[in-house]
């Protein structure tokens, strides 16, 4: 009785938080985005060259936005008159999207700007975190919290670069995802075996991953700079449905890393939701003890999935060097496995979550790339800003109360 | 996750095996780790017994050495007290970076742009200014966390990279960028804003400054509100079970907000103690990192303020120690990073230690089985 009335409680002061983010998003977009805007913004939905062409879609700029900005406004308003909402999380969802299209009109008004290359900018930069956030879904359903997922994306770009310059892009990639399983095995060996700490092991494995790749790359690299000149890999249209106007290069002209991360994330969903082997893995993390009675084998699940998790890094980490630039520089992940693993914990701990999460992380990131295009009066920092902001505001508002595998964190010592 | 952290790494009383041995012999067989892959990326035996003996001289080997070492352990272990401090709340801050980075812009602001204080006044307010803000940015996190239970770890790492772009864009506004330069780089702070260089009797050349004693008295101060007060107390307990503290009538969301307080405040002195002690203004990545170096020698330090002081101090030998190996052996100071990360492995896993050499540890291995 008491939790019910506590959590409605708290639900009645959280759909109130979102109604006043929701109306504070309402005056500033009128204020900033849609007075004293002049000119239509032009988005570009097809390349001149595609096959099955749209025409531009025009946008009048200050009319779009004022109204916008009163649904904004409107929708605040509804949310605190009815004073509880089980659909106030979507609200606040559907708010940052509308503020996110009054962002782009008023910054290409009077301009135009090609829609379909950021959205395909979007996914290619969702990649590696996707994978990142998956490998992260994976150690963390058996309970290992995998701090190290950063490590593991640096040592897989390591490996790509030199293997695949040696052999050929396939082999390095090959190599990436076994150095990978390398370091999740030795997460592994610490966590699980040895009982050490998990956050303590996660960081040391980040710290000798940068400390290994800097170090190999300061010795051999700058000598032998064959050795980091990998072949980059090809984009595969996929066909028919690649032709499509809009969806066909947002989703189907991409290299192996795109799909390969896509059927990742389905199967996984699969192995953790719909087979034997996921129903005890998820047992593992959420009542190691209680699966242990049952006759699963605690500790040989988590060596499985963390390795696993491993592999997977190593894959996301191949695409920084073999499946976008070709070449390996120190630190170049650039903090991807940390946001991986916020786009973990945004996603509830699930495949297609972090991918969801992982696509909004990609899109800010793509906005700000191209934005700088447009030349707005926002100075670019702030825009790089932006989606971190928004990362808060979401996490605050959306999931604030979201769940971990509640052994998580805590060895196994069976009795 | 932070119950069995506690248990294990939060100990309050630590025994001497524990607390010397196994860190020597950690450090030495990464050392051995380290030399086995010199030997293995081709370095010769001659140039690989010239880097560890540089590593030595440069950490301990003379004055300089020891006052470089000093210079280098005191942000990590002004920051590392901040994580500490957290974690004996159950809060896992991993955005000392960012507070030091935001501490370290208003300690450079309030240095450069006010000009008729002295000393007396203008650097107690630079640091102070440096650890409030700091301070008040980690408080970000804590209200987020309390008031809708926003996870600490993504709000940390979410304000280190708003906090990176931020640097950015400020050093390059006009009121902080240096006239004349292109490059964002800040003006440099006054005279009157500088920690005042300790040994500079003897040799102007070496760096150690003052920071180093307020480190200290920062050390004993942290470890006297840590166990010597109600707040601490609270502090531990809200950490060691957060139900029962709350059953015992202490107030988590204050607590967690006043944790994260303190330990930004801690994280932005780290900053302004750059600042003031070392660089004298501000540059994109002045903090160097210094912020996640510091989670590894709080979880070294277990977690207690005098075991963070020695981890610290250790850190900053091997800083120290590795800038001359570079320079005489022409060794990567990146190999200090392999060094340490296997260090911390050592001392995070006492198991391997012990049966590397069980003569030792006998009666440990014998209460292990």
């Amino acid at each position: 009785m008491n939790m019910e009335v506590k959590s409605s409680y708290h639900q009645i002061k959280q759909t109130q938080l979102i109604g006043y983010i929701l109306i504070a998003l309402g005056i500033f977009s009128t204020f900033v985005f849609s007075v004293g805007v002049e000119g239509d913004a032009v988005f570009r939905l097809s390349r001149p060259r595609d096959p099955l062409a749209l025409q531009n879609l025009v946008v009048p700029a200050s009319p779009y936005n004022f109204f916008v900005s009163f649904v904004l406004t409107f929708l605040g308003i509804r949310l605190l008159i009815k004073r509880m909402s089980n659909y106030s999380s979507l609200y606040l969802g559907l708010g940052f999207f509308l503020l996110i299209t009054c962002f782009l009109v008023w910054a290409t008004a009077g301009k135009s700007f090609s829609l379909t290359g950021m959205l395909q900018a979007t996914v290619v930069r969702a990649t590696p975190i996707a994978l990142a956030g998956l490998a992260g879904v994976l150690s963390e359903r058996v309970a290992v919290i995998n701090i190290g997922i950063e490590g593991m994306l640096l040592v897989g770009a390591f490996a790509g670069a030199v293997f695949g310059s040696i052999f050929g892009g396939l082999i390095g990639l090959i190599f990436a995802i076994f150095v990978g399983a390398l370091f999740g095995l030795l997460l592994a060996v610490l966590v699980i075996t040895y009982r050490v700490d998990q956050i303590i092991a996660g960081v040391a494995i980040n710290i000798l991953a940068l400390g290994t790749t800097s170090f190999l790359t300061s010795h051999l690299l700058k000598s032998h700079p064959h050795l980091n000149d990998a072949p980059i890999f090809k984009p595969i249209k996929i066909p028919f449905i690649s032709d499509l106007p809009v969806i066909g290069p947002t989703f189907f002209q991409h290299n192996f890393f795109v799909y390969g991360a896509l059927i990742l994330i389905i199967a996984s969903t699969f192995y953790l939701f719909n087979t034997g082997i996921g129903l005890r893995l998820r047992a593992v993390g959420e009542h190691p003890k209680a699966a242990d009675t049952l006759g699963v084998n605690v500790l040989k699940l988590r060596y499985l999935n963390v390795t696993l998790a491993g592999m997977v890094a190593g894959f996301g980490g191949a695409w920084f060097t073999i499946g976008s630039v070709g070449r390996f520089d120190e630190a170049m992940t650039g903090g991807r496995g940390f946001i991986g693993l916020a786009a973990m914990i945004f996603g509830r701990w699930h495949p297609v979550g972090a991918l969801m999460a992982a696509l909004v992380f990609g899109f800010a990131d793509s906005l700000q790339q191209k934005l700088a295009i447009l030349k707005t009066p926002i100075p670019s920092e702030f825009l790089a800003m932006a989606p971190y902001i928004a990362t808060i505001v979401l996490v605050a508002g959306l999931i604030g109360r979201a769940r971990a595998p509640n052994a998580i964190g805590k060895p196994y010592i069976k009795e | 996750m932070m119950d069995y952290l506690k248990k294990k790494f939060v100990s309050e009383h630590l025994d001497v095996k524990e607390i010397l041995l196994v860190p020597i012999f950690a450090t030495f067989f990464a050392l051995t780790i380290g030399c086995l892959f010199l030997l293995a990326t081709g370095e010769g035996l001659k140039n690989i017994f010239i880097a560890y003996s540089s590593l030595f001289i440069g950490s301990l080997g003379s004055l300089n050495a020891l006052s470089e070492t000093f210079t280098a352990a005191t942000p990590l272990i002004f920051a590392a007290l901040g994580i500490a401090l957290a974690f004996r709340a159950g809060l896992f801050n991993i955005g000392a970076e960012g507070q030091m980075i935001i501490g370290g812009m208003a300690a450079v602001i309030v240095g450069f742009s006010i000009d008729f204080l002295p000393v007396w006044l203008h650097l107690p307010l630079a640091l102070s200014v440096g650890a409030l803000f700091g301070a008040m940015y980690a408080s970000i996190a804590g209200w987020l966390k309390a008031s809708t239970g926003a996870h600490e770890v993504i709000s940390t790492i979410m304000l280190n990279l708003i906090a990176i772009r931020l640097l950015d864009y400020m050093l390059r506004s006009p009121i902080i960028q240096k006239e004349g330069r292109n490059d964002p780089i800040s003006k440099s702070v006054l005279n009157t804003s500088e920690l005042p260089q300790l040994l500079s009797f003897i040799d102007p050349q070496l760096r150690l400054h003052a920071g180093f004693l307020v480190m200290l008295g920062t050390v004993l101060l942290i470890y006297w509100l840590l166990f010597h007060t109600t707040i601490g107390y609270e502090f531990r307990s809200t950490g060691a079970n957060p139900n029962a503290a709350k059953y015992a009538g202490i107030k988590a969301t204050f607590t967690i907000v006043l944790v994260m307080f303190i330990a930004g405040a801690l994280a932005g002195l780290a900053g302004a103690n750059q600042i003031t002690g070392v660089l004298g203004r501000a540059s994109p990545g002045f903090s160097a990192s210094i912020g996640f170096d510091a989670i590894a020698v709080a979880l070294l330090g277990r977690s207690h303020p005098i075991g963070v002081l020695f981890a610290g101090l250790l850190f900053g030998a091997l800083i120290a120690g590795g800038r001359l190996m570079q320079v005489k052996a022409g060794v990567s100071v990146d190999l200090i990073t392999i060094i340490q990360a296997l260090i911390i492995v050592f001392i995070a896993a006492p198991l391997l230690v012990r049966r590397a050499v069980p003569w030792i540890f006998k009666e440990d291995i014998k209460k292990d089985k």
